[in-house]
């Protein structure tokens, strides 16, 4: 174990946030530790971003205490801001400023001398792998490079904490895997994270504990295998059948697993033993077009929470 | 070896306001000097062929009369058209642009996520926006001696007389440009129905004296009729000390209220 003097990235109790009548975030507890990476995985709409806006600085919350490097943001909100990286969930770059110019200039609002962000850019840069494009313009940029310079962008100041909003919607799969692959090499160096996700394999691959949000409120929180443990079977076997055949056959196959669900196109049954329940069905003369046992994911665990899928 | 985690200590600190804001006007200054000549053309170059056509074209037909001071037409307007051109500067440049930073580009919102305040955003704007009248200024006035429009050496007073004007409009322009959250096309109303009026009608092209008694008070409303008094009474030695100060403070007014609205609905907007 590691020994911890500074104080906690984040601590929030009974944190809210209203736009209006709306409630967007409606009281949650957060407790993030230093050097860890800490994940809010939900659907859309879940309150995730504004969430992290009000961690970040930028959006004053409607009640609650709030508490980030053991500063309060309506106080000390530049403050905190100094020593804090964003990655928001749309970029934000300068597209008629080279790639460098982008981190320079944006290093400066840090309080940093021409030097220092003279060769912060250059790092920064290597690290992102975007050293060959350094000296062109953004706009033209591949949304993978567009997001790599957002990420450089936010790490300028050598953050303690950094925000991470839905950081690789719309990535293709090897630019997630690039990501992926330097966010955990910042983690090594002790840098906290915070991720905001709809992708139950991204949340899996970063995160240490998570918390699943839904209708503005903390629904489960713990280690992705806790949460596994807790809120699902250890297999799950899916089985699909013809369009509208579902709903029928669910319940010839309920004594055969934990709990089943319906969805559209398939039956989930969950039960410690998927190959057992697949031998029951077949000599119950119930014949599936296509089955499948696998490992429940945290996937499961938000249907399971809140009856409805991540990404619809 | 078991990596041992050390949390990093940032290197980033947040800077005061005065060194904040000249921070904001850095970031503008870095995407003029990759951008500039884009604009150029219409606040600098525009006054100019103002000044040749109406001052040296139009004015050969025009007599000189009491009510020009017993100037020639093309003296008369070269010191107004300075104040025109930070006006129409302050429109074209608190408009599109600002609107563009809140909806477009967010690059306002980007420079919020640092230490910098949405204060420090609205003032880095503002002084921007005046350092740039008051380059293209310079520039025309330069030109305007050149050719022999200007003589006085106070008319260096009327540069930043007319960037007071620019700047009262500005201020108001920025704040309705903060509010607007549609791709802009009430601008329109504010060119065609502000701008263009102001510049016809406000004492820069002839005197308002000339316009229809009922009329006239409506000319005295106008930020560019203060500035136009001023900056071409000093120039033409003509302007009156109370006179002075008065226009002085209806501009200062003016820009303290807008400003004062335009610090509110940045503030607003950046932190929803």
């Amino acid at each position: 174990m590691t020994a911890q003097t500074s104080p906690a990235p984040v601590t929030a109790t009974g944190l809210v946030k209203r736009f209006g009548e709306f409630t967007a975030v409606a009281g949650i507890d957060v407790d993030v530790r230093p050097g860890e990476a800490f994940g809010f995985l939900g659907p859309n709409g879940a309150g995730k971003s504004s969430t992290m806006r009000m961690v970040a600085c930028v959006s004053p919350r409607s009640g609650g205490e709030l508490r980030v490097l053991g500063m309060d943001p309506d106080v000390d909100g530049p403050k905190i801001r100094a020593r804090i990286g964003v990655v928001p969930q749309a970029d934000i770059l300068d597209n008629e400023l080279t790639v460098r110019q982008n981190l320079q200039v944006y290093g400066r609002y840090f309080g940093l001398s021409k030097s220092h962000v003279r060769a912060k850019a250059t790092e920064l840069l290597e690290f992102t792998q975007l050293t060959e494009r350094a000296d062109d313009e953004v706009d033209p940029l591949s949304g993978g490079m567009k997001r790599r310079l957002t990420i450089a962008r936010s790490l300028v100041n050598d953050p303690e904490l950094l925000l991470l909003d839905e950081p690789t919607t719309g990535l293709d799969p090897q630019a997630r895997h690039l990501l992926w692959d330097r966010l955990f090499r910042l983690k090594q160096t002790g840098v906290t994270l915070i991720i905001t996700t709809h992708y139950m394999d991204e949340a899996e691959q970063l995160c240490d504990r998570l918390v699943v949000m839904d209708g503005g409120k903390i629904v489960a929180g713990g280690t992705p295998s806790q949460l596994i443990a807790n809120h699902s079977s250890r297999e799950v076997l899916e089985l699909r059948f013809a369009p509208g055949e579902h709903e029928q056959i669910a319940e010839k196959v309920g004594d055969l697993a934990d709990r089943v669900e319906t969805l559209p196109d398939r039956l989930l049954l969950y039960t410690a033993d998927g190959e057992g329940a697949l031998a029951a069905a077949h000599q119950r003369g119930i014949t599936p077009r296509s089955s499948l046992v696998r490992r429940s994911t945290l996937e499961d665990v938000f249907l399971r929470l809140t009856g409805r899928s991540l990404v619809e | 070896m078991a990596a041992e985690i050390i949390a990093p200590r940032s290197t980033g600190r947040a800077l005061g306001p005065v060194r904040s804001t000249m921070l904001v006007v850095a970031g503008h200054w870095a995407w003029y000097r990759r951008n500039w000549t884009a604009t150029a053309i219409s606040s600098v170059a525009l006054p100019v062929l103002y000044l040749l056509a109406m001052g040296l074209g139009f004015g050969s037909q025009v007599r000189s009369t009491a009510a020009l001071g017993g100037h020639s037409y093309l003296t008369y307007i070269a010191p107004a058209l300075m104040a025109v051109a930070a006006v129409q500067n302050a429109a074209g440049e608190g408009t599109f642009p600002v609107l563009g930073a809140f909806k477009w580009h967010k690059t306002y919102f980007g420079v919020t996520a640092t230490p910098i305040t949405p204060d420090q955003v609205v003032a880095g704007q503002f002084v921007w926006m005046a350092l740039r009248m008051l380059a293209s200024g310079a520039v025309y006035l330069i030109i305007a001696v050149a050719i022999g429009a200007i003589t006085s050496p106070l008319a260096i007073v009327s540069l930043f007389f007319s960037v007071l004007c620019g700047m009262a409009f500005a201020a108001p322009v920025v704040a309705y440009a903060a509010t607007v959250v549609t791709e802009g096309n009430g601008f329109n109303v504010i060119f065609r129905f502000i701008v263009v009026p102001m510049t016809l009608f406000s004492g820069t092209m002839f005197p308002v004296s000339q316009l229809p008694v009922w009329i006239q008070p409506l000319a005295w409303i106008t930020p560019l009729w203060h500035g136009t008094e001023l900056a071409r009474g000093i120039a033409l030695g003509d302007l009156g000390f109370w006179a002075a100060i008065g226009h002085i403070l209806f501009l200062v007014a003016m820009f303290a209220v807008g400003a004062a609205i335009a610090r509110v609905k940045f503030r607003n907007r950046l932190t929803s």
